[in-house]
């Protein structure tokens, strides 16, 4: 086995596992009876968890340490302790201690102590620490069926529990088993060995052993002839035999009567195709009906007078076991693989896709019309073949975006301010490999906002705002990116501020003409600081001049909307991917160019008389400035007699492109620019034609940004002309 | 029933031969806790079971979960063909999650 393999699982497992701890510690303080007992189970069961994988690789100190907080979640597990802030602290902490030990594995590097945390644990035990394996305490309640409800199972349900002489008495559950599926197939079977003892306790020649069994009886089996299978040990056993279209009421009666607790049996039932999944969802519905019918009454009364109280217990187990199925479903459902395969196969796509653009040229030349057809078939899959290879490497942003409760409670706690997170979007997928750089950026955008963004309370009373401020992320799609808004609801930015502050750090002149945009984009300057106070969160992480380097350097933009005293939106770009684009392919003389196709808006003919030293033309009553790629690219060929206009879209920004020849569509595997490329702007990649030719892929984006800053250069000569005038303000807008 | 010991450094390997039953339960119990209590690591090579049965794998659970509590690393290997048998008919393989080869005959 490989273990570095298995070790990188354990890893992944781990930040799961946290991750879940740390979302029910954050959900644990504002919630209340079942919902809280829940969110203290998933914690158990995290730290249950890992200990358990630590204990698998001999990492001892993971397993001593976690093994103390299981110890106090157990306690509050079973109500022996109280939940407070304090306590809550504390276990954060201990999650961030559990996080380091696992990296300090991972680093290969000494684990860290943390005397003060484990003090701080053993401070809630009041006894000896619990053993974790513990018969869990059977929950004490009744149960009132419905007696209509019927399971459309079609086995039966076979439970058994061993008296402890079995053994003894010569008798072997194997054997008993054994000859249950000789009359027909065991459909499930589930071993319980939570009666199993300490060892001290443990007589090696009892049994402690249970079962639940999902039985498909063969023909002419009948309950007599199962109820035989166990005649010689009923008088001492348990042995519950539901037939298959059972009721539910007698299930309920199942689950009351097991030893093992609500929680397991459940789940047991579930998984074992007594209850399907879909009549769970009835039996929660049929209670939450119930429950709607009295809106104003608290759930728990409501439920005592429809003589449904224990069902209230049923409930929220169902609810619990409802969604550890579907957990269960997803873990079985999905297949870790290593990314760096999986950057291999999209590299084959890529040459697939290129050998197939070859092959589709040189069948169009030889004019065999069966091989056309074979090959454009053949195309078609390679399209989809490439379309779900660079699926496999999407993920929702919500991966990035779960890590911010937690920033945002600690900082807010920090700075004393009351905040609160709102997310949206969070099933926008991206590229793996973007998301796992954007982290950063997007924390210090978080930081930022709830440092600079949001006010004092004070100052929000006086604005006439809600006491706690809203820092919020929003992540959608728009033509052929991924936009990730982090906003505030905050001050918002002083562009008076922003421009005095850099005209004393001479990033701009006293009287240079700036737009709205430009203004704000001075924040991304380095080493550029408006806050009037160095907090502790303003001083640490990084500036926004390296937020905006990582963006960029992902081909992804940024910029900012902020109205003074209403908040501030900082809005990231990001381009989809990265390896594959289907492309539309231009001509400049014998030059080829690919642009993006999902930022073509249109073609035009370019008419001659709008040929203009102004570089801009009248697109149905719209400004369009446009950019002539012979010029910029200075492409030596006779100018062509006709040219076309491609109308290219970023944001909210467009652009035309002059070009000689329009050539259609393609798939364009991005590949580096050559060292001679290196420096050149405007280009984003190059890619292989199926002639074997380069073709360079333009950057729309800054070409774009090109092609409105020769407009705005004319904008800003205008309006610094009127600015002389005497008689004129100066309006920084445009 | 017979359990050897062999000792490499911290890492305690047993070699479980013959019948691993109820009738050998009393002291397999007794010297398995007791070689866990003297090895770091602990290795059970489970190639020499000829004979398995429920008072077995119960006394390998304990161990296993003992183990656990302990903090100490704990394999299972070799399961012989009486030892799948019955983890398969218990559906326990993944409670012991220890690398087993599924013998292509089923149970």
């Amino acid at each position: 086995m490989d273990l570095d393999a298995a070790r990188q699982v354990f890893f992944e497992e781990c930040n799961e596992l946290l991750a879940a701890m740390e979302t029910a510690l954050l959900a644990v303080e504002n919630s209340a009876d079942a919902e809280r007992a829940e969110h203290i189970n998933a914690m158990f069961r995290a730290a249950h968890t890992i200990k358990g994988s630590a204990g698998l690789f001999g990492l001892s100190e993971i397993v001593a340490f976690t093994h103390l907080c299981e110890s106090v979640l157990d306690r509050l597990r079973d109500g022996e302790l109280a939940i407070n802030s304090g306590l809550i602290e504390l276990l954060f902490a201990c999650r961030d201690h559990v996080e380091a030990l696992v990296d300090a594995v991972r680093d290969r590097v000494p684990a860290p102590a943390a005397a003060v945390l484990e003090d701080g644990l053993r401070g809630y035990m009041a006894k000896p620490v619990a053993i974790a394996l513990g018969v869990p305490p059977t929950p004490q309640w009744e149960v009132a069926g419905d007696g209509d409800h019927v399971v459309s199972s079609d086995h039966w349900h076979i439970s058994l529990r061993f008296s402890p002489d079995v053994l003894r008495n010569g008798m072997e559950p194997i054997s008993f088993i054994r000859y249950l599926a000789s009359l027909g197939r065991i459909v499930y079977l589930t071993t319980l060995y939570d009666a199993l003892p300490e060892p001290e306790q443990m007589d090696p020649e009892s049994c402690y052993l249970g079962f639940e069994i999902e039985f498909h009886a063969g023909p002419n089996v009948d309950k007599l002839t199962i109820e035989n299978v166990f005649e010689f040990i009923r008088d001492d056993s348990t042995v519950r035999i539901l037939p298959p279209h059972a009721h539910i009421a007698e299930f309920i009666r199942l689950i009351k009567e097991s030893p093992e607790g609500m929680s397991r049996l459940g789940e047991i039932l579930v998984r074992g195709g007594a209850l399907t999944p879909f009549e769970l969802d009835e039996v929660l519905g049929m209670q939450r009906d119930s429950l709607e019918a009295g809106e104003h009454r608290p759930l728990g009364s409501l439920l005592v007078e429809e003589g449904l109280v224990p069902a209230q217990a049923v409930a929220a187990a169902l609810d619990k076991q409802r969604e550890h199925a579907a957990q269960k479903t997803r873990e079985h459902r999905v297949v870790r693989v290593d990314a760096g395969r999986l950057d291999t196969l999209i590299d084959l796509v890529g040459e697939l896709v290129i050998s197939g653009a070859a092959a589709q040229l040189s069948a169009g030349q030889s004019g065999n019309s069966v091989l056309i057809e074979t090959i454009s078939t053949l195309g078609e899959l390679v399209e989809r073949i490439r379309d779900e290879a660079l699926s496999l490497r999407m993920v929702p942003v919500g991966e990035i975006f779960s890590r911010f409760p937690r920033v945002v409670r600690d900082a807010s706690r920090e700075l004393g301010k009351d905040i609160q997170l709102e997310l949206a979007g969070e099933e926008t997928e991206l590229d793996k490999s973007m998301v796992d750089r954007l982290s950063d950026p997007l924390l210090h955008l978080v930081r930022n906002a709830i440092d600079h963004g949001i006010e004092a309370r004070d100052a929000r009373r006086i604005r006439g705002k809600a006491d706690y401020g809203t820092v919020w992320l929003n992540a959608y799609h728009e033509s052929g990116s991924v936009v990730i808004e982090v906003g505030d609801d905050g001050g918002g930015m002083n562009r008076e501020r922003i421009r005095a502050r850099a005209v004393e750090r001479h990033l701009i002149d006293a009287d240079e003409v700036l737009t709205d945009q430009q203004v704000l984009q001075l924040v991304f300057e380095p080493g550029f600081s408006t806050a009037e106070t160095v907090t502790n969160l303003s001083g640490r992480g990084v500036g926004m001049d390296v937020v905006k380097r990582n963006i960029e350097a992902l081909k992804g933009n940024i910029e900012i909307d902020s109205t003074d005293g209403e908040g501030t939106v900082v809005r990231l770009r990001m381009p989809l991917t990265l390896a594959i684009i289907d492309g539309f392919r231009v001509s400049v003389g014998p030059v080829s160019f690919v642009i993006p196709l999902d930022m073509v808006l249109e073609c035009l003919d370019l008419p001659t008389e709008s040929i203009s030293r102004q570089h801009y033309l009248n697109l149905r009553g719209e400004v369009l400035p446009y950019l002539p790629l012979r010029e910029l690219f200075e492409v030596d060929a006779p100018p062509a007699a006709r040219r076309s206009v491609v109308v290219v879209q970023y944001g909210s920004k467009r652009a035309g492109l002059v070009v000689d020849s329009l050539e259609g569509e393609l798939q364009a595997v991005i590949k580096p620019l050559g060292q001679l490329f290196r420096g050149v702007k405007g280009l984003a990649g190059s890619t292989i034609l199926g002639s074997g030719a380069v073709a360079l892929i333009l950057d729309v984006p800054d070409l774009i940004g090109r092609a409105a800053s020769d407009e705005r250069r004319k904008v800003a000569r205008i309006a610094a002309r009127e600015a002389r005038r005497p008689s004129m303000q100066e309006d920084g807008g445009s | 029933m017979a359990i050897s010991a062999s000792y490499q450094q911290d890492c305690c390997t047993l070699c479980i031969v013959g019948p691993f039953t109820i009738y050998a339960a009393v002291e397999a119990k007794a010297r398995l806790l007791q070689e866990l209590t003297q090895a770091q690591e602990l290795e059970v090579d489970l190639s020499g079971v000829v004979e398995f049965d429920t008072a077995g794998i119960q006394l390998l659970l304990l161990l296993k979960r003992e183990a656990t509590r302990q903090g100490k690393p704990l394999r299972f290997n070799g399961h012989s063909k009486a030892v799948l048998a019955v983890i398969d008919l218990y559906n326990m393989a993944g409670v012991f999650g220890d690398p087993v080869l599924i013998s292509s005959g089923g149970t």
